[in-house]
């Protein structure tokens, strides 16, 4: 029956097809911004994606972890505000005592992680001790941080960091010259009307390294699988001996980190602090990591096909952005997508909880 | 079977019997414990003037928290309802607007079409929400997610960012109304200030019951008689307390579902509307607003659990008049406005943590 | 010859209710022992005692001979008492052999310094348990939400095995599982009882009871009220003695 086996092939290739349909949708997006979008399609445009959606990335991360677990941190988009209030405050009274740019810029920025875990911990401590739904424990640190933030500000956005604060944010990996010179990080003196290429904003080369890092730790470390495991039957690994307890405190934790760099790259990008910075991207980083294929239920999911997800918003995002797009639409086109990936998981599970 | 031998349920009637009522109604308890702190705490909290104020503001609260405890019981959420209500809202103002302008008809006509409808368009959300649910099994918190954004998106499109005003006259003196206006010796009318009085008495004018108030009385009342003393009422806590067990007592899950979410935006929309009766233009939710957030915080302090099956309207309500309360006390006693977010993330914790510690109260 | 595991004088209490009333019983070494009873008979919080799980408000545990003090599940692992309980406690997001060294996963240095899992190693040694058993499952790579009761049930006995258990509790081992998978279960068992370890088994059906077990013991709400050698009794005195009325002391 020539017939049917070449049928049943083709559908095997649609299968397996289908299966990156979030890969195809994301080239899909892309080739649809090259050509309605003026200036997607170079170096800079590429880069504005991911100078922008830095935020989308490290929430998405943060996600990843807590939903694996089968919760959810809804706290994340106003940690993220807090840490860019708490490291620009930090940061403007460390050089105000007369001590350098650059080292009040480091020193603040560590306070501001070691500070950023707290909210983490609670978190965990309120899930995993007390028992409390992550939905409402996240939710009440959303409030109580948001509140704090704003005492913290009193209505006055931070501002007079320094300079080198801005040269951060805003500076890129590698410079060159063509024909001269390359350096990496510090900006070469040019003549007005001289080619520069930039490659690679220094807030991206941050991001990525915590992302690259943390998903490393998440495949192949004890962590990452316990974290899975607790994720897939709690029970189970309570009594293989896990401390589940301990441990999920830890992941809370995890997520807050990535919420407070969030904060940190955007104090460095925007030169200040505001307590409702991350507010619009916790949508986008749920709507990422269920792309990528993550389980509310828990126990499925990794941070690279989160990326994927992130990158799917972030492409969206920065394409009607550059399209002239006002922002509303930008509301329906990430809800639409969200409800789209869900479907496609319904209707099609095996391609997205695909196994050996 | 054996394994699974939990605690036998003799072992709870070590509690006595008044800490089950204090545990069942703490969140009543600690709302006059409030009121009688905050009546120290700031001058004119204690009034028929603050109270009545209180009332007023709460009704879109109401209105939304009765709507997710409808959602809540049922198992599910709706994350939606607070942009719906913009949604409404914004094209409520917006039809009544153009109305305006072109002078197409009076005032009454133009308020009644553009409400009925506002709320007509604002059963659509729901309607999908429901049949994303109930037919494609997608996940409550997906499903109005993405519709809190899409809802949010067309809201914005429709006022491009600005709130809608220039609106029919006689919307605001409908929505801030007041049943009975005494001047005290003097003169007493219903519905209206008393004619003839001048300028100096308004100060002296003792307002009773606003409007506002048989609104939500009625439409809380309405509601409530559904939840608890119809047969679909009684199915929406069979499905939340298990599904399974409600399919196979044949009971029609899919359909009354997506009922349940049509009328979670049906009472969003309902808010949206009367926020424009309120304040005469229409409004968008701003991000900061977390109205659903709130709304939802409300019912989960007033007893309901986000596992579903458990909860009452007026449990809610005392959710949303408890965290209004504090809003309110908290501003007159002259506290800055951001300690009220951290009050009402406290008080959340609070009442998850004594619904852990007393799990079968309700 | 001396017990492996012995309870003496075991009690647990839940608020008024008593659900295990001073219950004594031993189990020898190379023996399985039956502990049987009604729903409520205080079966699970007896072995919920010896696993960790609940810590006992009477009496005392032995483990070869010396008394000891079992407070969470680990220190039961860590003392080679092992236990499958009637879920079975897999994570079924997890493969084969990541669920056999749950929580006490092989590790590798990566780049000198970094601790990571030691996926070729635990695959490896899983293969061996599971050949030792005498299971076939197609590829250990398979996530456990694909395989059968019976698979799962020798994967989890596996665990056991590879742990070295030197006492095994066995709730429910045959319920939900094919005729022939119960065959293979019960097979695996008097495997594990020629290899020396001591076995308490809690099951409903009575015939699997009579085929494996050497020792009955009885409960009936929260007392111990019968034991008896396997080949002495009936199927109809245990039922008796289950529902029935008197205390019978052996």
């Amino acid at each position: 029956m020539k017939d049917s086996s070449s049928a049943r092939n083709y559908k095997r290739f649609l299968i397996s097809a289908g299966r990156q349909w979030a890969l195809i949708f994301l080239v899909l997006e892309t080739l649809v911004f090259i050509i309605f979008a003026r200036g997607f399609f170079s170096l800079k445009g590429l880069q504005i994606i991911f100078f922008f959606s830095t935020a989308i990335f490290l929430l998405g991360t943060a996600e990843t972890f807590v939903i694996i677990t089968g919760g959810i941190d809804l706290s994340v988009g106003f940690i993220m505000g807090f840490a860019s209030i708490v490291s620009a405050k930090l940061i403007v009274i460390l050089s105000n005592m007369g001590i350098s740019p650059g080292l009040s810029i480091l020193i603040g920025i560590i306070i501001t992680l070691l500070v950023g875990l707290i909210p983490g911990y609670i978190n965990g401590t309120l899930v995993a001790r007390l028992k409390v739904p992550s939905f409402i424990a996240t939710f009440s640190m959303l409030s109580i941080t948001y509140g704090i933030s704003e005492l913290l500000i009193q209505g006055v956005p931070a501002k007079n960091l320094p300079y080198l604060a801005n040269n951060i944010g805003n500076g890129y990996f590698i410079y060159i010259l063509p024909g001269k010179l390359v350096t990496l990080f510090k900006k070469p003196a040019i003549v007005r009307g001289e080619p520069l290429i930039e490659i690679i904003p220094n807030v991206v080369v941050f991001t990525f390294l915590f992302v690259f890092i943390f998903s490393f730790i998440l495949k192949r470390t004890k962590f990452g699988q316990h974290t899975y495991a607790i994720g897939g039957n709690i029970e189970a690994a309570v009594r293989a001996g896990i401390n589940v307890k301990s441990h999920l405190i830890k992941i809370y934790m995890v997520s807050s980190f990535f919420s407070t760099l969030a904060g940190i790259m955007y104090m460095l990008k925007y030169v200040t602090g505001k307590g409702d910075a991350g507010a619009t991207f916790l949508l986008d980083a749920i709507v990422a990591v269920v792309i990528g294929g993550a389980s509310l239920y828990g126990g499925i999911g990794t941070v690279g096909k989160t990326i994927l997800g992130c990158l799917i918003i972030a492409v969206l995002e920065t394409g009607l952005r550059m399209m002239g797009v006002p922002t509303f639409e930008k509301y329906i086109a990430v809800g639409i997508v969200l409800i789209f990936a869900v479907l496609i998981d319904q209707f099609f599970p095996e391609l997205i909880h695909k196994e050996d | 079977m054996a394994s699974n031998t939990a605690i036998p349920v003799s072992a709870g009637k070590e509690r006595s019997e008044i800490v089950i009522i204090f545990a069942r109604n703490w969140a009543l308890f600690f709302l006059i414990f409030l009121t009688a702190v905050f009546s120290f705490t700031g001058k004119g909290f204690f009034s028929l003037k603050n109270f009545q104020n209180i009332l007023y503001l709460s009704t879109i609260f109401l209105l939304l928290a009765t709507a997710e405890t409808y959602v809540i019981i049922s198992g599910g959420i709706d994350l939606s309802v607070g942009f719906v209500m913009g949604l409404s809202s914004v094209l409520s103002a917006k039809i009544m607007q153009i109305m305006h302008e072109a002078l197409i008809a009076g005032p009454v006509t133009i308020i009644i079409l553009g409400t009925l409808i506002a709320i007509g368009v604002s059963l659509m959300p729901g309607l999908i929400n429901g049949v994303l649910i109930a037919r494609y099994n997608v996940p409550p918190f997906i499903a109005t997610l993405g519709m809190w954004g899409i809802a949010n998106g067309i809201t914005l499109k429709i006022c491009q960012g600005f709130p809608v005003s220039y609106l029919p006259p006689g919307l605001v003196e409908l929505g801030n109304g007041y049943i009975v206006y005494i001047l005290p010796g003097k003169a007493f009318s219903f519905f209206h200030k008393p004619f003839g009085i001048e300028d100096s008495q308004i100060r002296e004018l003792i307002r009773i019951i606003p409007n506002a108030i048989i609104f939500f009385v009625v439409v809380l009342s309405i509601f409530w008689f559904i939840l608890n003393k119809t047969k679909f009422g009684q199915h929406n806590y069979a499905i939340g307390g298990s599904k399974d067990a409600a399919v196979r007592a044949g009971i029609n899950v899919k359909k009354h579902l997506i009922i349940v979410y049509t009328l979670s935006s049906f009472l969003a929309g309902l808010a949206g509307v009367f926020n424009v009766f309120q304040t005469g233009i229409g409004n968008f939710t701003p991000f900061s607003a977390m109205y659903e957030l709130f709304a939802i915080a409300a019912v989960v302090i007033g007893g309901a659990s986000l596992m579903g099956g458990k909860g009452r309207i007026i449990g809610s309500c005392i959710g949303v008049i408890l965290l209004r309360l504090i809003a309110n006390g908290l501003s007159i006693a002259g506290v800055e406005p951001f300690y009220r977010f951290i009050a009402v993330g406290l008080i959340l914790i609070i009442a998850v943590v004594i619904d852990q510690l007393f799990p079968d109260l309700f | 010859m001396e017990y492996i595991l012995e309870v003496q004088d075991l009690t647990k209490k839940f608020g008024g209710l008593v659900a295990v009333n001073n219950v004594s019983m031993g189990v020898y070494p190379g023996e399985v022992v039956g502990l049987l009873g009604d729903n409520g008979a205080g079966k699970s919080t007896l072995i919920k005692m010896v696993s960790g799980v609940y810590h006992p408000d009477g009496g005392r545990i032995l483990f070869k001979g010396e008394e000891v003090k079992i407070t969470s599940p680990i220190d039961a692992l860590a003392m080679g008492i092992e236990t499958l309980y009637q879920d079975l406690a897999l994570a079924e997001n997890l493969n084969v052999y990541s669920n056999i060294f749950l929580g006490r996963e092989k590790l590798k240095k990566f780049l000198g310094f970094v601790n990571v899992l030691d996926h070729n190693q635990m695959l490896s040694e899983s293969k061996k348990v599971l050949h030792g058993l005498e299971i076939e499952i197609p590829s250990l790579k398979n996530k456990i939400r694909m395989l059968s009761g019976g698979q799962r049930q020798a994967v989890a006995i596996s665990r056991s095995i590879y742990w070295e258990a030197k006492f095994l509790i066995m709730d429910e081992p045959t319920a939900a599982l094919g005729i022939t998978e119960q065959k293979k279960v019960l097979d695996m068992m008097r495997t594990l009882k020629d290899q020396g370890l001591g076995i308490i088994v809690i099951s409903h059906q009575l015939r699997d009871i009579f085929s494996v077990t050497d020792r009955l013991v009885i409960m009936r709400r929260g007392f111990k009220v019968a034991e008896r050698m396997t080949k002495e009794t009936n199927p109809d005195e245990i039922v008796g003695l289950i529902v029935g009325a008197e205390t019978v002391n052996k």
